[in-house]
């Protein structure tokens, strides 16, 4: 079942002049259909600016769109009456972990979602305890956030979100400010709510090793969806990429290379084990 | 310009109980129209090393030369060594404030006590030698993309005609087209404009990529510093201070392992590819 189905997306931002009047039109979200099935680990990738951003802030219903249908978890986002409905089941995460932690205690910060959805105290608990639990962060439950790491707060507003027990978590470049540690720390967190728990990830990066175990990914330039697919399909687009001036990871790019020197060599090789046995197969011959 | 750290120490909040010693024992020598990446986790104290390199925080101990002369002697001139070591924070472009990308730039050489031409004249060269299109010199700062605001931050320190830049994380929050071109355009201010410059950097594999010289912190000591080919050898101490080598270590080592007699010390996918190819004599 599709928890996100997007047709024919549009989203206009209109530049007015001091007068009011209409100075400009920009397409952020130009034609755009995207599906994501329950449960994936689905990946957004494009420039800044490409409409990725806009994108998310749709899927809450932080924003509207200009014209096209959204629909979340069965729920039309033009529909008023369902805009809370829908933020309960889609949270977010955004990059600047700073800007999202409010609180002084972390199990407080954690809390602060749920019991803004009017849960009981004692449920609250018990969701900070499991909510903490997932991320990694129990033995800082009593630290004040202003203290930890980036990695580790942004594992706390990942905790906050996960406490008001959302069936998708959309995170928006939660890695860009942090340092290699924070960066797996955080993509393991995710990597563990989508399968331990079975919630629906949209991760929008730019980093693309942290797409290859996506089961799904987009990438957007310029407002549209100009690629999609499993990760190994998009990855044997080495030229088509770096046309967009998107990066490929190392080892993806080094594989193609050899190949384009006349190394009999597979497409869309994500890994360094994968490249391994293809040149052993070549020296071999 | 040479700079010389002679056993610099720095210890943050001193006498109290928060007590954290950031820098330990630092010897080091920058040399002329160097580039330098200088890596470390969060914490391990590169920021704090090259705040002590404009004077901006006074070492608890040691001694730092510019040019031969101490710059903690009580006649030093602590403005000039401002004007020569630029330094450009994480995320300058919080700090542009002024109506026009203009007079943004302005702002750094008017302060230095120039004349008002001269100002313009820097303001100028300064935006054309970071590639800012001049149509939109006039513009408000704050309606540029990510990247542009970066440039008019650099600008604005290299209008004040530094001979050393440092720069904190240039790259932090880019995208890799961003990110790209921030780096070329430090290259190119290296070989060009014959400036050192420092970056402080977290990525393995961008500085492997444009650097001449890796200097490796952790815990406020100088754990590696060479080439980067000589650095990335030493890839399972990296791991062990949260740092990782290039992929391209990694998959060399391991080949070699699987005995493919490739160059392990090669660090970007270029030398890599030329090493394999021969190791499977394709040419």
């Amino acid at each position: 079942m599709n928890i996100i189905k997007a047709i024919n997306l549009v989203h206009e931002y209109i530049k007015r002049d001091e007068d009011n009047n209409v100075s400009g039109i920009t397409k952020a979200l130009d034609d755009v259909s995207i599906e994501v099935k329950e449960g994936d680990f689905v990946a957004i990738l494009g420039h800044n600016g490409s409409g990725k951003s806009t994108f998310a802030k749709h899927i809450n219903a932080l924003l509207s769109p200009t014209s096209g249908t959204l629909i979340v978890d069965g729920k039309d986002v033009l529909d008023p009456t369902k805009t809370l409905e829908i933020r309960k089941q889609a949270g977010m995460v955004f990059q600047n972990p700073d800007n999202q932690i409010i609180a002084s205690v972390v199990e407080e910060d954690v809390g602060f979602g749920p019991e803004n959805l009017g849960v009981q105290t004692e449920e609250i608990w018990k969701r900070v305890e499991k909510s903490l639990k997932t991320v990694g962060m129990t033995a800082y439950r009593h630290h004040s956030p202003n203290k930890l790491s980036g990695g580790q707060k942004q594992r706390v507003a990942i905790a906050g979100v996960v406490a008001m027990e959302p069936k998708c978590i959309i995170l928006d470049e939660p890695t860009a400010m942090l340092d290699p540690n924070g960066r797996k720390e955080v993509i393991e967190a995710i990597t563990e709510l989508n399968k331990k728990k079975n919630i629906t990830v949209i991760l929008i990066t730019h980093y693309m090793e942290e797409v290859i175990n996506a089961d799904f990914v987009y990438v957007m330039e310029s407002g549209k969806v100009i690629m999609k697919g499993v990760p190994r399909e998009i990855f044997s687009q080495v030229e088509e990429l770096k046309k967009h001036r998107l990066d490929v990871p190392q080892i993806t790019l080094l594989a193609h290379e050899l190949k384009k020197s006349g190394l009999d060599i597979p497409d869309g090789i994500l890994t360094r084990e994968e490249l391994i046995n293809a040149l052993l197969k070549v020296s071999q011959q | 310009m040479s700079i010389i750290l002679d056993k610099v120490s720095y210890l943050y909040g001193q006498g109290t109980s928060y007590e954290i010693m950031a820098l330990k024992d630092i010897s080091l020598k920058i040399d002329d129209n160097e580039f330098i990446g200088i890596i470390g986790h969060t914490g391990s104290g590169k920021s704090t090393l090259t705040q002590h390199l404009n004077g901006l925080i006074k070492a608890t101990s040691g001694h730092i030369y510019v040019d031969g002369e101490d710059i903690y002697d009580d006649d030093y001139d602590m403005k000039k060594l401002r004007g020569n070591v630029g330094l450009v924070f994480q995320y300058p472009e919080h700090q542009l404030f002024e109506t026009t990308v203009f007079d943004d730039v302005c702002f750094g050489p008017k302060n230095q006590g120039l004349d008002k031409k001269t100002v313009e004249l820097r303001a100028f060269e300064a935006l054309y030698n970071v590639g800012f299109p001049e149509e939109l010199f006039y513009s408000s700062p704050f309606e540029l993309s990510g990247g542009q605001k970066r440039r008019v931050a650099i600008a604005g320190v290299l209008a004040m005609k530094p001979k050393v830049l440092i720069l904190d994380e240039p790259t932090a929050g880019l995208d890799p087209a961003g990110r790209d071109e921030i780096f070329d355009l430090l290259k190119k201010m290296q070989q060009e404009l014959n400036m050192t410059i420092i970056l402080v950097s977290h990525s393995m594999e961008d500085v492997a990529n444009y650097v001449n010289r890796i200097i490796v912190m952790d815990k406020g000591q100088i754990m590696l510093d060479g080439k980067p080919r000589e650095v990335f050898k030493y890839y399972r101490e990296l791991e062990k201070m949260g740092l990782a080598a290039p992929q391209v270590t990694y998959l060399m080592h391991e080949l070699r392992e699987r005995n493919l007699d490739v160059d392990v010390d090669a660090t970007t996918v270029e030398e890599a590819k030329i090493s394999i190819l021969k190791a499977l004599g394709e040419i």
